[in-house]
């Protein structure tokens, strides 16, 4: 449906401008691009007004390509670097209070699902350190343990980024930032714990090193998230101004902090597996029937 | 299968959710056409019948006293099929914040919550008028701490104040069954798109029994249009630009001035443009006695059942003593009490609250306009009763001292 309505009538079409007719004429709505297709189609996002370099941006361009349904997925974000690029793409972005995020995903997705009874509505919570972790923690927990059906995507910079340079509960132990003069007092909290404690279906930490498995990512925790309920994704996306990371390092920083201690790790739960492995099959078949 | 399975959870197959067996009638025709039968019960019973008739999709809630009673009432509706989706959330600001993502889908979402809830959940709804989210919000007024106490004190209604809310105010039973009802049809209008409080004080109507009148329960108001609304539901049907509902305000990393300020003016300006609905639908924004009289008493929700009572006693002393009953709060219905107070000698206010939020909102409307002398009084507070000598000794002493 979402995908029609985009679609201008004939004889409205030259009156809009060109980059509305290139993304309905190039973008990626109902196509299922890759990245391997980057620089071939009009992206959902282009442009955005966050710090040159800044791995963040990096991985929200990915993020959108992993969408399995962008012309039906909606993503809500709060206060944090993060929402400067978010609110920028040609997918509906909701931007409430500090740290509401995963409350209001849970009433949103629960209204479309009332709404559009035969067509799922993706939701994706895309958010900071702090908006998530501290501000919004008791929302987050709750949506998890009541298994909402939509994916959280952290965006991990160990930092309040936007306000400039506060340690967050996801700052590691020991780090001076603003606010941790002496150095942080308590360790970096540990998320993918508490996300196995929820028993989530899918839980994801990466860093976004491989393009392709960023997308398959965000993919796999969305599709996961619609049939059983919460997922996870924890991504690493320096702060290459609080960090002070050299701008042209920023990719070096993102390959070594992998390496170091923030490495990839994907936990599945049986019946997700079982899921994807058959959505494999279903597309292989699909496929197949085309030739 | 149907993202809609879930309403039937744990139910047998040939389940039919009683909401599906009610007819939907017109507004009008509910509030004024169908026939009424009396029952005598609990404020918190009404509400729950005004719900059974409201086709609400989603209703979240989080127990406290006074409101709890309402929710989970709600919470058997649900089961019984009436609301298609229902869940206790985290705390105040989960539930608000969940509520406004619950109307950005496009359907009814109800909640209800009472005094330290209220603020608790006070950033997210004061953020709703902004997002123009349709939402019905019932209000049980009780005392904010500190000290700890959950007697009955409206000061809560005066945060609401200057929101963008649309906010009623009950006075009984019967106000809280018929005005939740309006509440959901007025804020779901295209050119209001807003969403409303019905305030209620706490206990002296939530607790206690009252005649009232409703239509029989098979019949419901029709659903929230999602695809009618000042600004478009958050359900990615509409063609994408590089902008959504928010960005105009949320472009860069910060909004331009001009912008904010005119969004602002559209939302106050939506909250009038609503009057001419609540003036439909509630017969009038206030309710005149006596409008002929030199001395008013001007008061809304349990007040008003006082004020009542007062002028009927001054009247059987021989002595016209007039009544204003404000129903809504906003819109203000400024026009309205002017014309009804310009020739009046005393406007005396009575207020459950100890900050005289109503007897300041008259004066400001009245300065200049009246020659009357406002008397802001008799208050209570903290769990308090009104006595109607209370009234009559203060109409009494203001007589005497002749203000
Ligand atoms: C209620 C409230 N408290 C505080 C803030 C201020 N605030 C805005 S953005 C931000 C920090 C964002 O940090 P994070 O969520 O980690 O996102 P980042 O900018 O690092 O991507 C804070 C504290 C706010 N907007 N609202
Ligand atoms: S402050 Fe840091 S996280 Fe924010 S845009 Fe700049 S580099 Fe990125
Ligand atoms: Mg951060």
């Amino acid at each position: 449906m979402s995908f029609e309505t985009l679609r201008p009538s004939p004889a409205l079409k030259e009156f809009l401008p060109i980059e509305y007719k290139d993304l309905v004429d190039h973008g990626p709505y109902g196509k299922n691009k890759k990245v391997s297709d980057m620089g071939k189609f009009k992206e959902i996002i282009e442009e955005h007004p966050m710090c040159a370099g800044c791995a963040m941006t990096l991985f929200i361009r990915l993020m959108y390509i992993g969408m399995p349904n962008p012309e039906h997925t909606i993503v809500v974000g709060t206060a944090g670097c993060g929402r400067l690029a978010l609110s920028q793409a040609s997918v509906p972005f909701v931007y409430g209070n500090y740290g509401d995020t995963n409350a209001v995903a849970s009433g949103l997705k629960r209204g479309l699902d009332i709404r559009f009874p035969n067509q799922f509505k993706d939701i994706v919570v895309c958010a900071g350190d702090g908006g998530l972790v501290d501000i919004g923690f008791q929302g987050l927990m709750h949506s998890w343990f009541r298994h909402e059906k939509f994916a959280t995507v952290l965006l991990d910079n160990e930092v309040y980024g936007n306000t400039g340079g506060q340690e967050s509960g996801m700052t590691n132990k020991g780090k001076v930032l603003k606010m941790s003069p002496r150095g942080k007092k308590d360790d970096k909290m540990d998320m993918l714990g508490l996300a196995k404690v929820a028993k989530l279906d899918y839980i994801a930490r990466l860093a976004p090193t491989n393009p392709a498995r960023v997308a398959r990512t965000i993919r796999r925790a969305i599709l996961i998230a619609r049939e059983f309920g919460a997922t996870y994704v924890q991504a690493y996306t320096s702060c290459n101004i609080e960090y002070s990371i050299p701008t042209p390092d920023v990719m070096k920083d993102a390959f070594e902090i992998e390496k170091d201690r923030y490495g990839f790790e994907e936990i599945i739960s049986d019946r997700a597996k079982e899921y994807l492995k058959d959505l494999e099959a279903k597309a292989k078949a699909a496929k197949k029937a085309k030739k | 299968m149907s993202n809609l399975d879930f309403v039937a959870e744990g139910k047998p197959a040939d389940w039919v959710p009683l909401g599906e067996t009610q007819t939907v009638v017109d507004p009008m025709e509910m509030f004024f056409k169908l026939p009424r039968k009396t029952e005598f019960i609990t404020g918190s019973e009404a509400a729950r019948e005004s719900i059974r008739r409201m086709n609400v999709d989603v209703a979240i809630a989080y127990p406290i006293t006074p409101q709890s009673e309402t929710m989970q009432q709600a919470g058997y509706l649900y089961d019984e099929g009436y609301i298609k989706d229902f869940y206790r959330g985290e705390e105040e600001i989960g539930v608000m914040s969940a509520c406004s993502g619950a109307s950005r889908a496009g359907v009814r979402t109800l909640t209800a919550t009472s005094g330290p809830g209220l603020m608790r959940g006070m950033e997210a709804i004061s953020s709703w008028p902004g997002a123009r989210v349709p939402i019905v919000l019932m209000d049980m007024c009780r005392v904010i701490n500190t000290p700890l106490a959950i007697q009955p004190d409206n000061i809560e209604m005066s945060f609401m104040l200057n929101t963008g809310m649309l906010l009623l105010h009950a006075e009984d039973q019967q106000d809280f069954y018929d005005y939740p009802l309006v509440a959901a049809i007025v804020s779901e209008k295209v050119d209001v798109t807003l969403p409303c409080a019905v305030s209620v004080d706490g206990f002296f109507v939530t607790h206690a029994r009252g005649q009232v009148s409703m239509t029989p329960k098979e019949y419901k108001l029709p659903p929230r249009d999602g695809w009618a609304s000042a600004v478009p539901a958050m359900d990615n049907e509409n063609p994408p630009a590089r902008l959504s509902r928010d960005a105009p305000i949320q472009k860069s990393n910060f909004i331009s001035y001009h912008m904010h300020s005119s969004w602002q003016q559209e939302v106050f300006a939506a909250v009038e443009r609503s009057a001419k609905y609540f003036d439909k639908y509630l017969g009038g924004l206030i309710e005149i006695i006596n409008p002929d009289a030199e001395e008013f008493l001007v008061a809304s929700g349990a007040a008003v059942s006082q004020s009542r009572e007062a002028v009927r006693q001054e009247g059987e002393a021989g002595r016209k003593v007039g009544m204003i009953k404000i129903k809504s709060i906003r819109p203000w219905p400024m026009r309205e009490l002017v014309a009804a107070l310009k020739n009046a000698k005393r406007i005396m206010v009575p207020e459950f609250n100890q900050a005289g939020w109503l007897h300041k909102e008259l004066c400001s409307t009245l300065y200049g306009r009246t020659t009357g002398t406002m008397i802001g009084g008799p208050r209570v507070y903290g769990g308090m009763t009104m006595p109607t000598e209370m009234i009559l000794e203060w109409l009494a002493d203001a007589r005497k001292k002749q203000l």
